[in-house]
């Protein structure tokens, strides 16, 4: 017995020891693992990015010396006319955004029902997500060249070469030219994050379905779109930022050229040619805020209109569930 | 009733197939025309229509003339080492971070995951305006570790990807380890590290394609001839070559090949990553 309670106090004795010692090593594991990432974010990210808000508030140049000019430098970026001009474009990558949305929606469906070869049509696809911007900047300025790949499967197809615009120079459709090739690269991709949600519902429920003779437009209707559709909802908030900042396309096509710059093509022609930092900082400022209201405004919507049970219930499902409740007091009060 | 429905669902595969065939189509044809003139001797490129075949797929003397032009072995050669030190490096700090994310609770766990979630929302071109500053005063710039330290940073969706695979690794394992005496480095690198095997190769590769097709800051940062990576070497052809086209493809397929190699190979946890970044971004 004594033996026994002796033995008891030495074991605590060592696990408070040991306790001890663990939070030391825990304080030291949280404290080098995290020092490598972290200083990594503040270097790269959080500095740059204080940098970036102070610097907006100057006229100045990579060197040299630099002038506060207080708030100057937003309220050109709404007045000088190319950088709103520049807002215009994005329009287009907006609109390229929402075709883009609708095709990976259209595929991914089609897939969902089952097909042989599936995976090829899936890696074809999807692979021109994969390719360097350089790369497909190239092959589009080929593709779209004067009598080159466009032109003559046009021709093949029986148009007048004549009647065939200059893809990259027309400016009343080189944007739309430049949308396209993103809409190429992107829709694969797209489709294959669709394809994940759509096949995360269960196989057995389509084939209940079907023995129960619901046809394809019901099985999307009801099976497919109601698990989706949050998916669906973030990828359109997601592109409307996404085409804010489109850069790829036309800095690798056209340069900006012709009327193509998009917002970002001309705050780097501004930071990087002309030099005027602060006007390009705060034309990252102003950009960054449409960002951030479009994630709060993408959280709001979450919140409010969604209930699908696997995230935190929504307002309207709390409002529907206290209603019934209410119904249910009164009904038994009566 | 199965013959009711028969009329109706022959005519949905074939509008099936048809729509599928179609969209592969578009998606290959810009780059199998590029895969064709690559083949085409100079005489050839001037004097057919882009869309006839090469008189031989044995003509590589485009693919040589590219790879030389644009000094794409020292191209590869970079982005090798860049690829190598960036992955080992960022794949081994995520996990680290990830494992004290998910298996600590202490103050300040949300901070940091949030202040990472905030920083994927800040568009990369935008602070590269300052980075460059920062670059300049630190004196990376114009130096392959420069590049490297920049492309280090953990980013987001690998943190993603390894805090949902640690979720699944029970916490017993962990227990049971330290019962043995063993520490929480001890523990991480000898129990926990050796079983995120497919969450490692998941991050690695999202993270390689992402390195191999940059060239944005590898254009800004890297502006001596010897230090281009492959990206950027392909990018010397909007020059004097620019309108010889036939040297240019050659030199995209070039750069597609690894990485259509890559895609083959890994399909499946490319999918899978781009899932698990997308349910929780």
């Amino acid at each position: 017995m004594s033996n026994q309670i002796s033995a008891a106090a030495k074991s605590e004795k060592t696990f408070a020891e040991t306790f001890r010692s663990r939070k030391v090593q825990r304080l030291l594991v949280i404290f080098t693992f995290m020092l490598v990432p972290m200083a990594l974010l503040i270097i790269f990210t959080y500095v740059p990015f204080g940098k970036m808000v102070q610097f907006s508030f100057y006229q100045m140049k990579y060197s040299g010396p630099r002038k506060f000019v207080g708030l100057k430098n937003y309220i050109d970026v709404f007045q000088r006319s190319e950088c709103f001009k520049s807002l215009f474009v994005s329009v287009y990558y907006m609109g390229g955004a929402l075709v883009q949305l609708a095709l990976a929606l259209f595929f991914a469906t089609l897939m969902v029902f089952k097909v042989r070869g599936s995976a090829v049509f899936k890696g074809a696809m999807f692979f021109p997500y994969l390719i360097c911007g350089i790369a497909v900047g190239f092959i589009f300025k080929f593709f779209y060249a004067r009598g080159f790949v466009l032109d003559s499967l046009l021709q093949m197809a029986g148009m007048d070469i004549e009647k065939i615009p200059y893809w990259l120079e027309n400016q009343s459709i080189n944007n739309i030219s430049l949308v396209a090739t993103s809409v190429w690269r992107y829709t694969g991709q797209n489709m294959i994050l669709f394809l994940g949600a759509m096949m995360s519902v269960d196989a057995e429920l389509y084939e209940a379905a079907s023995l129960d003779g619901a046809n394809k437009w019901h099985q999307f209707r009801y099976i497919i779109l109601p698990s989706i559709k949050s998916i669906v909802v973030l990828n359109m908030i997601l592109s409307i930022s996404g085409s804010l900042s489109a850069f790829e396309p036309p800095y690798v096509i056209t340069n900006g050229t012709m009327g193509t710059g998009t917002y970002f093509v001309i705050m780097n022609r501004l930071a990087h040619e002309n030099q005027k930092v602060g006007l390009a900082c705060a034309m990252a400022i102003v950009l960054l805020g449409i960002i951030i209201l479009c994630t709060v405004a993408q959280k709001l919507f979450f919140k409010y209109a969604f209930d699908d049970g696997t995230s935190d219930e929504s307002k309207a499902a709390v409002r529907r569930r206290r209603k019934a409740e209410r119904a249910v007091v009164k009904g038994g009060a009566r | 009733m199965n013959k009711k429905s028969s009329p109706f669902s022959v005519i949905f595969r074939v509008f099936q197939y048809l729509m599928l065939i179609a969209a592969s189509l578009i998606a290959l044809i810009p780059v199998c025309v590029c895969i064709l003139t690559a083949f085409k001797t100079t005489d050839e490129y001037n004097n057919s229509s882009v869309l006839d075949a090469p008189a031989s797929f044995l003509n590589f003397e485009n693919f040589q003339i590219a790879f030389e032009k644009a000094k794409m072995l020292n191209g590869f050669a970079n982005t090798a080492i860049v690829l190598v030190v960036v992955l080992a490096v960022s794949v081994l700090t995520g996990s680290m971070l990830a494992y004290v994310l998910n298996r600590f609770k202490f103050k300040g766990n949300g901070v940091v995951q949030n202040l990472f979630m905030f920083a994927s929302l800040i568009p990369g071109i935008a602070t590269q305006v300052t980075i460059y500053q920062i670059m300049y005063k630190l004196g990376l710039i114009n130096h392959l570790y420069g590049y490297m330290i920049v492309l280090m940073g953990t980013d987001i969706i690998s943190i993603y990807i390894f805090l949902q695979f640690f979720e699944n690794l029970s916490v017993s394992l962990d227990e049971s380890a330290i019962m043995d005496g063993c520490t929480y480095f001890g523990v991480f690198f000898k129990i926990l590290f050796p079983l995120l095997k497919p969450a490692i190769v998941t991050s690695m590769v999202l993270k390689g394609v992402s390195v191999y097709n940059e060239y944005y800051m590898s254009n800004l940062y890297l502006q001596k001839e010897t230090l281009r990576t492959i990206s950027t070497s392909l990018y010397t052809f909007t020059g004097p070559y620019g309108n010889q086209y036939n040297y240019i493809c050659a030199g995209v397929i070039i750069t597609i090949i690894p990485i259509l190699i890559l895609f083959l190979v890994f399909q499946k946890q490319i999918y899978g990553g781009m899932a698990a970044g997308a349910v929780k971004g």
